[in-house]
């Protein structure tokens, strides 16, 4: 569960949860263009670190750390096939360039990971949605999305009792084939699936009776206004964008076998 | 007992292995539970969640009680038997065949507890079992725990109901802040005005009453119904007397 910790909002103050939802969804873009933009590990490696001061000035250091330990099954699973279909159809020149290029479509995934988390732990669920909001998305629809971010953390501590219940009740989940395996887990799916379903009824019951959708028009008691600093960070992301497309159409990018090699 | 937050299922999930310590060590039976996997300790140690939803997932109440049991093993005339057992002994039967999802949340509760029941474990664990439960239930629940207690078995309650503990009459451990603050006799613990409170509780109306007629020279140790009857009658023949 260690991966959902690092998406969860963390309500303190830093400059980071003071920028608008809205310049920070734009930087999160724009950090994925550019992830995607580049496949040489050089580059990938400075936008990794360039993360890490954004994370302190968050104050977000220990969930990010602990997201990065929760992401390392995938990012494995992801340098293996790397490495593996390089090797037999990538037709490249030596296994460091293999080694070099897994490596640095693992970083684009972790970096992906990266940009997410900081969104999230950063954004409360509400000015999410008010963004949302703001952006003209209905607001039924806000509405369905924050409950869904806001029901993870919980589903995932329910999931939690649910396993000590079962494993209560002689189950051992690491036993048996695969296919076990796989069946060890339908006492745990289906009380949570269930109990998630009595929760959103009930939800909807508690709503319905404080009167959800009665009036047509919503006001909301806060709006969202983009203030200088707000442009600043989206400037500055844009102009981050613009170099990042020049660096990679007219600039010779080494690899990093290179630069060991020449340097 | 102890009120929310004092640790009450922290204490009771290291009974089972659930939680280990960070520091010491827990003897179940005489097994370290730092060496012993959780399905291993269940078999002696059967624990019964607070929330019956956290663990019900078959088709039928039978299939469920059923669950268990086959987990550890028996052979399925055993589990055959054991399930009409728990069954009757909950008061279940008519439900056999019923979806565990359609029952009540107090029924819900005694499936759960008829599922731990039928494996017949040493040690007993019960987290809250009579929240959602009437007068009746209660009644019963009572008489069961005391009758598996005769048996030579282990019950351990966790519940903030201390009308329900005091009818019982238990050696009491009460929890405040992650801390035990007394481990008694029913009798001497619940009592005490002053460690009770510490805990967040009250102590049972019987004790409270008798407590505001010390100055008649009642005991204030009282905890049953039957006990203070008793003990009123004497004052009232006692007066009529002279």
């Amino acid at each position: 569960m260690s991966v959902f910790e690092g998406l969860r909002f963390r309500n303190i103050s830093s400059p980071i949860h003071r920028i608008d939802p809205r310049a920070k969804f734009i930087y999160v873009c724009i950090l994925f263009a550019i992830a995607v933009l580049f496949s040489q590990l050089i580059p990938l490696l400075i936008l990794f670190f360039s993360q890490i001061p954004l994370v302190i000035m968050a104050k977000v250091k220990r969930e990010w750390l602990r997201l990065m330990r929760g992401t390392m099954f995938f990012a494995a699973l992801i340098f293996i096939t790397n490495m593996i279909s390089l090797y037999f159809y990538g037709g490249y020149p030596s296994l460091l360039s293999i080694i070099e290029r897994s490596v640095a479509m693992t970083l684009r995934f972790i970096i992906l990971v990266e940009s997410f988390s900081i969104f999230f732990a950063t954004t409360s669920p509400d000015m999410l949605s008010l963004s949302l909001e703001q952006m003209g998305v209905p607001y039924e629809f806000c509405f369905a999305f924050i409950t869904a971010i806001r029901f993870v953390p919980v589903l995932a501590e329910e999931a939690q009792s649910i396993m000590d219940a079962q494993k209560a009740r002689g189950l051992e989940l690491e036993r048996g084939n695969f296919i076990k395996r796989i069946r060890n887990y339908i006492p745990i799916l289906i009380p949570l699936i269930v109990s998630a379903i009595r929760r959103s009824m009930e939800l909807a019951e508690a709503m319905e009776s404080r009167a959800w959708g009665a009036s047509k028009k919503r006001t909301n008691l806060y709006t969202l206004k983009m203030g200088v600093k707000d442009y600043l960070f989206i400037s500055i992301s844009i102009i981050i964008l613009v170099l990042s497309l020049y660096v990679c159409f007219f600039v010779y990018i080494p690899s990093l076998a290179e630069l060991i090699r020449f340097g | 007992m102890g009120q929310n937050g004092a640790g009450k299922t922290t204490l009771v999930k290291h009974f089972i292995g659930l939680l280990r310590p960070t520091r010491g060590r827990v003897l179940v039976d005489g097994v370290d539970t730092r060496n012993a996997s959780v399905a291993e300790l269940a078999r002696k140690v059967g624990f019964v969640f607070q929330n019956p939803d956290h663990q019900l997932f078959s088709e039928t109440v039978e299939e469920e009680i059923a669950f268990a049991l086959r987990n550890f093993g028996f052979s399925e005339k055993t589990i055959k038997e054991r399930v009409d057992w728990a069954l009757n002994l909950l008061d279940l039967t008519r439900y056999r065949k019923t979806s565990p999802f359609m029952l009540s949340g107090g029924e819900r509760k005694r499936v759960a507890l008829a599922s731990v029941l039928a494996w017949d474990p040493k040690i007993l664990i019960l987290d809250e079992p009579t929240i959602g439960q009437d007068a009746y239930q209660k009644e019963r629940l009572r008489h069961f725990i005391i009758q598996l207690n005769q048996q030579g078995k282990t019950v351990i309650v966790v519940t903030h109901d201390i009308e329900f503990v005091a009818e019982c009459e238990p050696r009491v451990i009460l929890m405040a802040n992650g801390r035990i603050i007394a481990d008694g006799e029913a009798r001497e613990v619940l009592t005490d005005p002053t460690l009770v409170k510490e805990a967040s509780l009250m102590p049972p109306e019987i004790t409270q009453v008798f407590i505001r007629l010390n100055d008649f020279g009642f005991p204030r140790k009282v905890l049953g119904v039957y006990e203070a009857k008793r003990l009123i009658l004497e004052y009232l023949r006692g007066r009529a007397g002279k």
